[in-house]
């Protein structure tokens, strides 16, 4: 049973000496990034916790309004590097909405396997630093190298492992072909046995469930208050999912279930983040079955997207409209508009908020980052806990300091 | 009846603009009436999440008569349902009351508006700066600010191992 915390407000400032301050952070291995929190402890009790952040902030959403809609994406991609293609297809989720482009059909289903397959490597990383933390090595290993196999499958698409770049407004970098889809396939049959492991592993260990079980309790209530979204709400109890109730991309098609349970423990979230990688194969491979054949960028005319090469290369129309979209004095027109869009990223409700003021610049680009918001919780969960229970907590906040700090 | 029209019934006098945008349904508050008109929203029409707290500077819009635009978006959690509230703040000192008491999760979203925009919310617990250091002087994403800094980074002090 946690320690009451109300039990010590009637002790005067004498008695509360016995009382001493453990700086936790900024370097820890179990903040994973660079976080810092000041406990105040009661021997092993946890009775005040403040966070301390800031230590990564680099101005994201100052430098947002300075590059356009296209180059912006090389800064979303740093904020959660966990997921980095999540914020890419959030961000263009969102400068889409404001300029009013409807993408093609594959273009969609193309950025649902890449969001889902994100969501894989978030909740890998997750439930394997998680088991780490707490002592269980081994299926953090498991984890990771089913990680880097997201990775090389991301690579052949976008070019690059960690920090892709790889939407556009209207599109994707590249079209990807048929090899690409038979390497998601081979992975996905290499993925089950591996999750199955992992399962084994961890869900019926007896200290891994010593551990977390009934740790970090969040009532559905406080969740909703305090803004939590994501796997964290819905291992509260609050089921929503963005994916379901405000359908973006192509998943108003595809037939999954919300992963939700009652507990609001640690226990909890483990567990459907466990379960969510489940539904995302099953996303997968129903994207995979039906992906449409067709153009993957919208149409050139639009003067959005650049023509495609053939027409550059013998046409002087094609070079002309080529050289307008990529010089940095022309570009398009944005409405004078203002718009909120959001996501199911695989931490939560990822949204940006783009003042358009004519330009391809946005006028304002916030972020609402999930890290953020879920962090502030922090303290509110850990009061009356041991101090052991710190690293458990906050392996299932999932926090990452480069979205939490932009 | 619609969050609109029960707005428009509650308020009809405070001059509250309505408008829709793609699939964002918006209003435009008075700064005076902020509290009221959040604590209608939360308790009779269940808008029981705050999922977005932030400001934009206008000072270089074209057109925009105000300097602060502070943006409220808030979330029914039983029917889906979104609102976008903004209100309108001016220099020379930028304050709003603090909706601490109604959210909790404006706890660190209005500590991080006041950091970088520096708009003080009266009856916030603990308005410190969050992401930028306590003895940080500017607010980053005002628009007189410049991208470069002010030489910050420069003049930032340095703690050597002997003083340590």
């Amino acid at each position: 049973m946690p320690f009451e915390v109300s039990d010590l407000a009637e002790m005067d400032a004498p008695e509360k000496e016995y009382l001493w301050t453990l700086n936790f952070g900024p370097q820890h291995p179990a903040t994973h990034t660079t976080l810092r929190l000041v406990l105040t402890l009661d021997g092993e009790t946890v009775i005040n916790a403040v966070p301390h952040i800031g230590y990564l902030h680099s101005g994201f959403e100052k430098l947002g309004e300075h590059l356009d809609f296209n180059q912006y994406v090389t800064i979303v991609d740093r904020m959660n590097y966990i997921s980095p293609l999540a914020n890419e297809i959030a961000w263009h989720h969102a400068v889409e909405k404001l300029l009013g482009i409807e993408i093609t059909p594959r273009c969609k289903y193309l950025r649902t396997i890449l969001a889902e397959l994100m969501r894989l490597h978030d909740h890998l990383l997750n439930v394997g630093t998680t088991g780490l933390d707490l002592g269980a090595f081994t299926a953090f290993l498991y984890a990771f190298y089913q990680r880097e196999k997201i990775y090389d499958i991301v690579e052949s698409a976008s070019g690059q492992r960690f920090h892709t770049s790889y939407t556009r407004v209207g599109g994707v970098m590249f079209d990807v072909n048929k090899a690409w889809v038979e390497k998601i396939r081979e992975f996905l049959k290499g993925f089950m046995p591996v999750h199955a492991e992992v399962h084994r592993l961890l869900t019926r260990n007896r200290i891994f469930i010593d551990r977390i079980k009934g740790v970090g309790y969040l009532s559905a209530e406080d969740a909703i208050n305090m803004g939590v979204t994501g796997p964290l709400a819905r291992a509260s109890g609050v089921l929503r999912d963005l994916r379901k109730d405000e359908p973006y991309l192509a998943y108003a098609d595809l037939d999954f279930k919300v992963i939700a349970s009652k507990d609001g423990d640690c226990y909890a979230r483990y567990l459907v983040r466990m379960q969510e990688m489940l539904e995302s194969v099953k996303i997968i491979q129903q994207c995979l079955d039906n992906i449409p054949e067709g153009p993957v960028n919208i149409d050139a005319a639009t003067h959005i997207v650049p023509p495609a090469k053939p027409s550059v290369y013998r046409s002087i129309e094609g070079l002309i409209q080529h050289f307008e979209v990529m010089m940095p004095n022309r570009g398009y027109d944005t409405p004078r508009e203002e718009i909120y869009a959001a996501t199911e990223s695989p931490n939560g409700e990822l949204g940006y908020y783009i003042v358009g003021d004519g330009t391809p610049r946005a006028y304002r680009a916030r972020t609402r980052p999930p890290s953020y918001i879920h962090f502030a919780i922090f303290p509110h969960i850990i009061k009356g806990h041991q101090l052991s229970d710190v690293v458990a907590v906050l392996g299932s906040l999932n926090i990452i300091a480069a979205e939490l700090d932009r | 009846m619609s969050t609109e029209e029960v707005l428009k019934s509650k308020f009809p006098e405070d001059g509250l603009t309505f408008s829709e945008f793609r699939d964002n349904r918006r209003v435009v508050v008075p700064a005076a009436k902020l509290i009221p008109i959040l604590s209608l929203l939360k308790s009779d029409l269940g808008f029981d999440m705050l999922a977005e707290l932030t400001a934009v500077d206008y000072l270089e819009y074209e057109g925009a008569t105000d300097r602060f635009g502070v943006i409220y978006v808030l979330l029914n959690n039983q029917t889906g349902e979104r609102l976008v509230l903004k209100t309108f703040i001016n220099d020379p000192s930028p304050t709003l009351p603090s909706v601490y008491s109604l959210w909790k999760s404006a706890d660190w979203l209005e500590r991080e508006v006041f950091d970088m925009f520096g708009i003080t919310f009266t009856g916030h617990p603990d308005l410190r700066r969050i992401l930028t250091p306590d003895e940080f002087t500017a607010h980053p994403l005002r628009k007189d600010y410049p991208l470069k800094g002010r030489g910050e980074r420069h003049n930032f002090p340095i703690v050597v191992r002997s003083d340590g």
